[in-house]
This record gives C-alpha cells, structure tokens and sequence, in this order.
C-alpha cells in the first residue's frame, strides 16, 4: 500500500543517523581494542591483541568483573524479592487504588538517578541520618562504617534505583493473566497457594525475565553509584573503565574492557529473549 | 484498610491473612522507595547541614542560597538546549524509524531494530565512550554539541517504541481510507497518520525531555567546558556536600513527579490501560518492539 | 413410463454478459502473495449503475480482488480498464473509486461533518460546495442530526452510514463496499440490506459488495460473481444462478439441494436406486435437486414423468411457514424435500420430482 518513495523517505534518514552514531562508534571501539597507547600517551594504530593477553592475564580485571557480577545479581534478586509481592499486590489486591498507586510506582522510576544515589549518600554516611537516628535512639554507640564506602552502599542504592523497574513488567504480565484462570485452578480444587505457583507464577515469568535482565545489566554497567558510595572495596569494572579513559589514560584497553561488556550485554539478551518466547504461552 | 480483593476468590476465605502479608510488604517498599527521597527534602530545610538527627532549625536559607548561584543556573540552561535539542532529534529520527519498522521492508532491518532499541539496555557507559571514540576519530571538540547528539542519539530508542505502539493501535484502514478518498500519501500522512499519533510523540517528547535533563552516565564521556545540571552537581559532590544540593535536588523530585504524572495522564487518555511504561522494559529485553 | 426429457445444460460462467455499458473491466487477474495464489485470472466486466455482488467464503479471494480494484494492492498479473484507461496504474488517490471499510476507517479526530467532506476538502473544492454537498450526503443516509459528533460517540450502525455518505459524496464512478454489514445485528442487517438497495438506486452508481452471506447477495444484488479459492465459479443474476447453478459447489454455496450422482448410459440416467430417461451423453453426471421441487406423492397435480421413491423421515427441521424433511431411501440415498408445515402424518413416505427440475452440474475441480 505504501509508495517506494514513502518507504524510503521513511527508512533512509534514521538508518544514516544509527549508522554514524551506533554502530560506527562500536566498530571503532573495536578497532581500538587493538590498538595501543605509547608511553608519551599517544594512541598508536598498531593492530595487536595486547589488551586482551592483559585483560586475561591479570587477574584484577577478572576479580573486579566478577565482583561486578555478584553486586549485580544480589541487585537483582534483591529487587524482584521486593518488586515481585508489591506488583502482585498491585495487580490482584489494589482495586480502586490501582491506578493511584501504578503512578506511585513509576515516579520514583524517573526521578534522577543522581538525586536517589545522592539521598542515599546523606543517609548512610557516618554522620549521616541513618547513623545518627540510630546513635539518638540509642540502638547504636558509634556510627556504622560498613554502611557507606562499601558494596553494601552499592547494592543497597542500586537495588533502591531498579526494583521499580521490576515491577512494571511483572505487573504488566499478571495484568494479562486472564482472572478467569485463576477461577478455574479454584474450582478445580487448588488453594491459594497452589494457584499461585502452578498458574500465575509461570505465567508472569516472561516479566519476571524482563525485569531482572534490565536490572543485571544496568546494575553491571554501572559506575556512578561505586564512585559515589563504593569505596575503594566497591570498586565495580565501569569503574576502572572510567579511569582508563581518564588519569590512567589508555583508551585502547579501555576500549576492549568496554567490547567485552557490550558483548555480555548482548549475550545476556539474547538469552532474555529465549527465556521470554519459552515462557511466554500467549 | 478495606480494599477491594479482585484476585482470587478460592473456595475458602484463607486469602484474608495473605493479603496482610502483602499488604504490608506492598507499605514496606513504597517506604523504601520513598523515605529517602522524603528525608532529602527534608533536610534541605535543615540549618545544621545535610545529617545529624533530628532536623531542626528549619529555614529557607538553602533555597536562598541556591537561586543565588549563578553556575547552577548556567548549568540549567545548558541542560534546557539541551534537552530541547535532544528532543528534536530523537523525535525527527525516530518517528521514521517507527514508520520504517512497521511500513517497510530492508536489508538490516533487524539488525536497525535492534540498534536503535539498544540504547535503552545499553549501559550509558558504553554508549557514551563509544561515541567519544568517534568524536575524538573525527577530531571533533567536546562541547554542548557532542552531549546534544549523545542524548538525541540514545533517545531515538524511546522515540520509536512510543510511536510504534501507537501506530500498532492505528488502523491501518483509517490510511487507507484517506488515499482512497484522493489524499496522496503526504497528505495522508499529516492529516490522517499525525493526528491519531499526537497523543504518543506528546508522550515521548515529555519523556525524552526528561530522561535528557537527569541524564548523567554518557553525557559523562561527552561533556566539554559547559556542564548540565547533573554533572554540575556532580562536580559539587565531588568537593563536598551541602544541604544547597539537597535543595535543587528537591526541586528536580518535584519538575519530574509533576511531568511524569502528565505524561502518564496522556498515555492513558490515548490508551485506556494503566501499563504505560512497560513497554519500553519489555521491548529492550525481548528484541521485539512491545506495544 | 417417463417420456425423455432433454435437460439443458446449466450454462458456465461469465456468460452472462451485462444488458448496461461496461464500466470497469477486470481482465485475466490474478494474485499471489509469496507461494500462496489468492486469485487465478479473474475476469469480470462490470456495468454502470449496477448492483454487482462478489459472493465467497472466507480465504476465497474477494477482499483481495475488492482492494485491487480500489488500489491497495496491485496484481500479479492481469488489467484493469475503466474508461478506456488503464485503472491499475493509477494511486488510489486518483482512481475515481471509493471504498467502504469493513470496519468503517471514519477518522477520529474528526466530526462525522468533517470525515464526510474529507474527500472534497482534499480537492480543494469551495467552502461552500463542500457544504452543500456534505449536507446533503449527510441528508441521504439520515444523519443530519449527528454532523457534529465525533465518531466514537455514535453507534456501530450510524457509523456506517457516515461511511457510506463519505464515499458516496465524493460521485464516484464505483462504490466499493467491503462486507459493510457483518457487525451489524441481524434486524438492523435486514434494514440497511433495503436501505442500501434503495440508495443505489436513487444515486444510480456501480455498488461492487463483497460478502459471504449469500441470502444477503441474493436480497440485494442485480448480479452475483461467486468466487472459490480464487476463480470465479458462476456470474449471473440471482434467479440464473438459483435455478440453474452452474457446478456443485455453487448448488450447495446457495441454498439448500439435494446433489445426485450417477450415471448417464443409452439415454437413460442412473442415480443409485433412481432411474429416468434423458439424452445426455454417455458418462458420470452429477445433478442439482432443490428441496421444494421434492413433493410428497399424491401432492398435486401428478404429470406422466415423475420419479418415484419410497423412505423413511429420519429428520424434520421446522422453518416457520416450510419444513425441511430429510428422508432416508432404499440404497442410503437421502433426499432432502420441503414441505408446508404440518402435512406430514407418518414416517413412512412416498416423495416424487420431476426429471425436468433436476438440474445438471458440473463437479467443482480441485483448488489448493
């Protein structure tokens, strides 16, 4: 029904743009990946696997990435843990509230990420408002340490940032469970508890997928909240990216660390989306 | 509380206690999501600084003192352009790609899909070295500039996903039916197609905008001498914290509850259903588009 | 004893050429999409001012061959001509053909004033003629009293008929009209059925109507085109294609019939336990038998060839004034009969028809 000149009209100006700012840019992150930088801080063309024999040689890279990985998987558990009930709640409990309360949830979504992590920083830190609260009503002698500059800082503020995100999805996907479904499992016999794990659990799943794969790799990528609140123990591999690309001035490792962020990313996506056709029955 | 239960009606009445338990988790974590937001605007009334319990000396001296700085102010104004500039481009490039995806078949089209929706997945990080690379390839300065493509860039993924519902909503028929009336396809386009998507590019001009001011993680890479609001307060963090940050944090909460409300409002009038938003978690994990 | 009887045989399709001058002619069309061939070399010619109607089942091609015509999809192969000009290369937006949408297509964010002059606006026609030419278009199908409103506020049957003024404003040369009728209710059905005959009438232009409802095709239109999986099987007028179906498939497609089979030997035909004379050629017949030429014996005036059979009502549907009787008779042969409501006293039954109303077809070939 559409024209040839509609069609291309359409397609051609947005496919230049994505071309020369996608993936131009993470082809050149490619190349730079094997390139080098010269002791007088010049980045050298030299194609090598230089950066990669590093990257897998040394071992703070692997321990930082792993790190990296565990902050994010206890971010994400820890979120679904508190999203999952409350977009239950949401979706079978909340009645004439439903609409009041789903606004309730996507503000904090996007109130700025800096402002929530920043909050946090008040509250945590040794005189900070959690620490003397405690000290004031006396369930405390001396402020907390581990509270601030720690992974417990980081966890605690990123999973504070993306349980919204959890929850919108896992919402959305109990939102599409048919209640007539639910009936039924009921007038076959199950109780509550049984409907819950046998038909609607399964059924949320793709939502359930969704949520944690956003908050994995976020929370994976990300170096605001370490720099903020991680201390020198909260140290999280975009971190390190950050300084290569910073004082410690080498773009081209920086560049592969970074390729191979991209490439788990892209791993865990795809794995996102198998997860989500399997458990998606509609 | 009474609230309505319409969930699970069960042969017995053993919901009751449940729905206790949940209720109470469900009070748990809108207090987690909300008391430290709560706490930071309240301290930014504090006298005595930005700890210590409890508050007193409550005072307006903050605000004062914030409106009166003039580098956040310039900082602000930076973002605005921003913002305004990155609205633009995410909007003149991804209407189209909305309308490519569903219209039109390519070579690459999947892998155009999944490059612009990748963004929205993509930790800021990489995708604001990976265009820093490419500046400093074409041996282009950092400045204003740079952050305004960084973010219209990144943005075109929110752009497309709003608009592609909404022409998943329209009726193709409704097209159709213009060109068989005499419209050509221009014609068309601006006054049947548009109007049946300004509800949807309302939506996501708000949301770009917004997602634009807060934008910190790639405007990071990109920023040259002028900052943006959220790298100036980063700056101030870095030096030391004072309850003045507290108070244009503040503000910030309260500039985006109140365009959030409206853009949710919108949504909903254009939609009728209350998962807005949801969309654009499910479309970057399943690789598809979600209306 | 029967004297021959030389029935004729039913005439194949696209004989019936129209009494009007051609207005569109639709040559050798066919359409596929990928490996799937939705229409085979379709031709139709189709007259002015007539009531044409595409009968089919769904998946038979008649949506499809309905957008060609309007220009939403373009053909494989084959020609369109109207006015001596070749239709198929032109845009929608220029073929002097509207359609009407299945589900009405009315613009939303406009009034139901403001979707029916739509189409003028779009020529850039004087304020004023549009105005006058909206009024009365709106005046034409009675819904003067709603310019104003928008369209999500008025109902399912009044949207229809803002579709309709919407098209029709526009003078065209054809209306399309693309099973316009299916969501309606059965009574407002019924309705618009008459109201859509009159109205084409009255404005004198082509209506081409797409359904599947045959009853509806039969009610409303000048000429039938019954389309299977793509090709045409009988175009005619509804009586024509009523009383003498051309193929089996068009004997069940409309109405209810009884299909014999047998054979055709030395002048005298076999079907199972029947046997009647008839200088057909030797070979496998097939015929066409509507209930109510099946009498019960004895009913009416009995002429010299009539065929006779004894059976058993296994089946008796009441239709209000008619019932349908399905009578089981020697050799499992069930026949089929109608009868006015009340006259069957027992099971047992003598049934009788005439060989002259027992109507040859041909068997429908085999399409994928």
């Amino acid at each position: 029904m559409f024209s040839r000149a509609y069609k291309t009209v359409v397609t051609v100006p947005p496919l230049l743009w994505v071309t020369v700012f996608l993936l131009v840019p993470y082809l050149l992150m490619f190349c730079y990946s094997f390139w080098s930088v010269s002791p007088s801080q010049v980045i050298v063309h030299s194609w090598n696997f230089d950066n990669y024999k590093e990257l897998l040689q040394k071992p703070t890279y692997w321990q930082t990435l792993l790190r990296s990985m565990w902050i994010a998987a206890r971010v994400t558990v820890f979120s679904l843990l508190l999203g999952y009930p409350l977009a239950y709640f949401l979706s079978f409990y909340a009645g004439k509230r439903k609409d009041l309360l789903y606004q309730l949830v996507i503000i904090p979504l996007w109130v700025s990420y800096l402002v929530r992590a920043y909050a946090w920083k008040t509250i945590l830190g040794s005189d900070g408002v959690l620490n003397t609260l405690l000290q004031y009503v006396h369930l405390t002698k001396h402020p907390l340490d581990f509270l601030l500059y720690s992974p417990f800082a980081v966890v605690l503020t990123l999973t504070h940032i993306y349980t919204p995100f959890t929850i919108l999805p896992i919402y959305a996907a109990l939102e599409h469970i048919p209640r007539n479904l639910v009936e039924a499992s009921n007038d076959l016999g199950a109780t509550p508890a049984q409907t819950f794990w046998k038909v609607i659990f399964p059924l949320s799943i793709p939502g359930v997928v969704a949520g944690a794969t956003f908050a994995f790799v976020l929370s994976l990528g990300d170096f605001l909240a370490p720099l903020l609140l991680g201390g020198p123990s909260g140290i999280m591999i975009s971190n390190i990216v950050v300084s290569l690309f910073g004082a410690a001035y080498d773009w081209p490792l920086g560049a592969a660390i970074s390729l191979g962020m991209l490439l788990i990313v892209v791993s865990l996506l795809f794995l996102s989306e198998r997860l989500e056709k399997k458990w998606s029955f509609s | 509380m009474e609230f309505l239960v319409s969930g699970p009606t069960g042969k017995g009445t053993t919901n009751i206690p449940r729905s206790r338990w949940l209720l109470v988790h469900a009070a748990a974590v809108f207090a987690f999501l909300y008391l430290p937001i709560a706490v930071l605007i309240l301290y930014s009334f504090n006298g005595q600084g930005v700890g210590g319990f409890p508050p007193h000396h409550l005072t307006l001296n903050w605000y004062r003192i914030l409106f009166a700085d003039g580098p956040i102010w310039d900082s602000v104004l930076n973002s605005l352009q921003v913002a305004f500039a990155a609205m633009a481009i995410a909007l003149t490039f991804g209407i189209p790609a909305a309308l490519a995806l569903d219209r039109a078949q390519f070579p690459g089209k999947a892998l155009f899909r999944r490059l612009v929706l990748l963004p929205l997945i993509l930790p800021g990080i990489i995708t604001g070295l990976s265009l820093l690379m490419l500046f400093n390839v074409m041996g282009a300065k950092l400045s204003l500039m740079t952050i305004i493509i960084g973010h219209g860039t990144a943005l075109i993924s929110v752009a497309t996903t709003e608009v592609f519902a909404g022409l998943q909503k329209l009726d193709r028929a409704q097209e159709e039916a213009s060109l068989d009336l005499g419209a050509n396809y221009w014609q068309t386009f601006w006054r049947v197609t548009v109007p049946n998507l300004k509800l949807p590019i309302i939506g996501a001009a708000l949301l770009i905008f917004t997602l634009s001011m807060d934008e910190i993680a790639v405007s990071f890479f990109l920023i040259g001498r002028d900052n943006t609001l959220p790298l100036e307060i980063w700056g101030r963090l870095r030096r030391g914290i004072t309850p003045e940050i507290n108070a244009v944090s503040t503000i910030i909460f309260v500039f985006s509850l109140v365009t959030i409300v409206v853009w949710y409002r919108l949504r909903v009038k254009a939609e009728g259903s209350a998962e807005v938003g949801t969309e654009l978690i499910e479309t970057t994990t399943s690789g598809s588009i979600v209306g | 004893m029967a004297s021959p009887i030389t029935p004729d045989i039913a005439p194949t399709a696209s004989t019936q050429s129209p009494t009007k001058p051609t207005l569109l002619s639709i040559r050798n069309v066919a359409k596929t999409f990928g490996r799937n061939a939705v229409l085979r070399n379709v031709s139709l010619e189709i007259a002015e001012g007539e009531f044409l109607t595409i009968l089919g089942e769904s998946g038979s091609g008649k949506t499809t061959l309905l957008r060609i015509v309007a220009g939403f999809e373009s053909a494989t192969s084959g020609e369109l001509w109207m006015e001596n000009e070749r239709l198929d290369h032109q845009p929608p937006y220029r073929r002097r053909v509207n359609t009407v949408f299945q589900s009405y297509a009315l613009f939303p964010h406009l009034t139901v004033e403001e979707n029916v002059g739509y189409g003028l606006r779009v020529a850039k026609r004087p304020a004023a003629e549009i105005a006058q030419r909206v009024g009365e278009a709106l005046d034409k199908v009675k819904m003067t009293a709603h310019a104003k409103s928008k369209p999500s506020k008025i109902s399912g049957g009044q949207q229809q008929r803002v579709a309709l003024a919407r098209a029709l404003v526009n003078r065209p040369r054809l209306l399309l009209l693309d099973e316009p009728l299916s969501a309606l209710d059965a009574n407002l059905r019924r309705q618009m059925q008459v109201e859509l005959k009159s109205l084409q009438r009255e404005v004198g232009i082509a209506f081409v109507f797409v359904t599947h409802d045959q009853e509806e095709a039969m009610v409303m239109s000048d000429r039938i085109a019954l389309l299977r999986s793509g090709e045409l099987e009988q175009v005619a007028t509804p009586r024509e294609i009523y009383s003498r179906p051309a193929t089996a498939y068009v004997a069940q497609f409309i109405g209810h019939t009884n299909l014999l089979k047998g054979d055709a030997r030395s002048g005298a035909v076999n079907c199972g336990s029947l046997t009647w004379s008839a200088s057909i050629p030797n070979g496998p017949v097939l015929f066409s038998l509507r209930p109510e030429h099946v009498r019960l014996a004895g009913v009416g005036i009995s002429c010299d060839a009539v065929v006779r059979i004894r059976g058993h009502v296994m089946h008796q549907a009441f239709h209000g004034a008619t019932e349908l009787l399905r009578v089981e008779c020697a050799g499992g042969l069930v026949l089929v009969l109608r009868t006015a409501t009340g006259a069957v006293p027992h099971n047992d039954v003598e049934i009788e028809f005439s060989p002259a109303d027992a109507v040859l077809v041909r068997e429908s070939p085999e399409r994928n």
